[in-house]
């Protein structure tokens, strides 16, 4: 659970977020293009790490939930009220069945702009411009306070990005090969980019 | 008969459900909606009591969304519609969380339909006092639907239908008049029916219309008032071209 890497930040305007893409159990990799960042709605993005059984659940479980209240309420919602939900629900589940995921959420709200929540398995949450979670962040936070400042373009935001996934690469040990970058701003939350190193063989969609 | 009507789970001795009787009533007391099924389109047209001049009218919305392809309009008890189309806004979600799959029209309605039985079988409840008219697009397929429900939880699909208020003149004016449309003649064909009963113009009307692409889209005010305006003037001319002399092709 740990060798999951999931890192994000806000820029100018938007919020990008990127995960790594095993599935891995015990010493076997079921697969290298998992995506592990769940499109919320149309403008928040979930970027989760953790036990796979759990994440794709509690983050669908989310997803739903963040539907349902649209349609009940005609518009949908914020960004910090999908966080304070999230958080919430892990709370709640903590001291009885706990969710073992950590969740980046990156929202784009008309009127505030672009925001990242850091939630963790034990429901803290953390309004944050950087966040990063797994032995990855031990590199990608390191490169963040090196390279971020405030306001960033999206090209520099990639760059940085991508210094991130080299340096995990070059120096964790068990280094994820593949990344998905996604990245959501006022136009809505979308797939940006893979970062592969290594192809899977064309797997028929479910 | 007085004392068969008091408990939902007695028969009288002919057979009827009294409760459910009369809450079929209390449909017919409720404003009237319509809804058509077009080949690429469907259409919900409801009619709009005045709103009273201090009301803000943004926030009575006669026609919802249940999913983003399924849309429901209803006649009767609009406080009983909140906890239903509450309750199937959940079940949407909750199938699109187990099955990873959207709901049918046909699923929803069933589920509403059983939702709407349960209170008619059950002790110290009453049925929910109205019918509903569901429309939208096969997930897959992309077949457009309408159905119908009503407080004894039975359910049919319909080319076109009409509940609530003059319900009865609606549907006959759709029997004459339907055929299979699509598009902007949809559209026009649910409007004039409801206009069969209710006063013309955008102001007493509700018209809402849902297509795969686009899902539902509730029509401006001004929109309403011109296909209104230009039923009126086929209508006009329909009339024309009867008493015109019989060699005028």
């Amino acid at each position: 659970m740990k060798m999951e890497c999931v890192f994000g930040f806000v820029g100018n305007g938007f919020a990008v977020v990127a995960a790594d893409t095993s599935a891995v159990h015990s010493i076997l990799v079921h697969k290298s293009n998992e995506d592990k960042i769940m499109v919320l709605d149309s403008h928040k993005l979930i970027a989760a790490s953790g036990e796979s059984g759990d994440r794709v659940q509690f983050t669908e479980y989310i997803q739903k939930n963040v539907a349902l209240y649209q349609f009940r309420n005609g518009i949908p919602l914020t960004t910090a009220a999908a966080a304070n939900f999230t958080r919430g629900e892990l709370a709640t589940a903590l001291r009885k069945n706990p969710y073992f995921v950590n969740i980046l959420l990156a929202g784009y709200d008309k009127e505030t702009g672009p925001s990242l929540y850091y939630i963790d398995y034990i429901a803290t949450l953390h309004k944050v411009d950087k966040g990063a979670f797994g032995y990855g962040s031990y590199f990608s936070l390191s490169m963040m306070d090196r390279h971020y400042h405030s306001g960033m373009t999206v090209e520099e935001a990639i760059d940085l990005v991508d210094k991130c996934i080299m340096e995990i690469r070059s120096r964790l040990v068990v280094a994820p090969p593949n990344f998905v970058i996604k990245i959501v701003d006022k136009d809505g939350a979308r797939q940006y980019a893979w970062r592969e190193s290594v192809k899977d063989a064309a797997v028929a969609s479910a | 008969m007085a004392r068969y009507d008091r408990a939902i789970t007695v028969f009288s001795p002919d057979g009827h459900l009294f409760q459910v009787e009369y809450a079929l009533e209390a449909v017919r007391k409720g404003n009237a909606a319509v809804g058509v099924r077009g080949t690429d389109i469907v259409v919900l047209g409801v009619e709009k009591k005045s709103t009273a001049k201090l009301q803000d009218s943004r926030s009575v919305k006669k026609i919802v969304n249940l999913d983003n392809h399924i849309a429901l309009a209803c006649a009767g008890l609009k406080a009983d519609a909140r906890v239903l189309i509450n309750r199937a806004r959940i079940e949407c979600q909750s199938h699109r969380l187990t099955v990873e799959d959207p709901v049918t029209v046909e699923y929803i309605t069933r589920y509403i339909a059983g939702l709407q039985q349960k209170y008619t079988q059950s002790g110290g409840v009453r049925p929910f006092g109205l019918s509903t008219l569901i429309v939208g697009f096969d997930p897959y397929s992309g077949v457009p639907s309408l159905y119908q429900t009503d407080p004894s939880g039975t359910f049919s699909a319909w080319k076109a239908n009409a509940t609530g208020r003059n319900s009865n003149s609606i549907r006959e004016f759709l029997e004459k008049n339907y055929k299979e449309t699509s598009g902007q003649e949809t559209i026009k064909l649910a409007i004039r029916a409801l206009l069969e009963v209710v006063e013309s113009g955008g102001k007493h009307i509700e018209v809402a219309v849902m297509t795969k692409e686009h899902g539902l889209r509730q029509l401006e005010e001004a929109e309403i008032d011109a296909i209104a305006a230009e039923i009126e003037a086929e209508k006009e001319a329909a009339e024309a071209a009867k008493k015109a002399p019989p060699k005028e092709k």
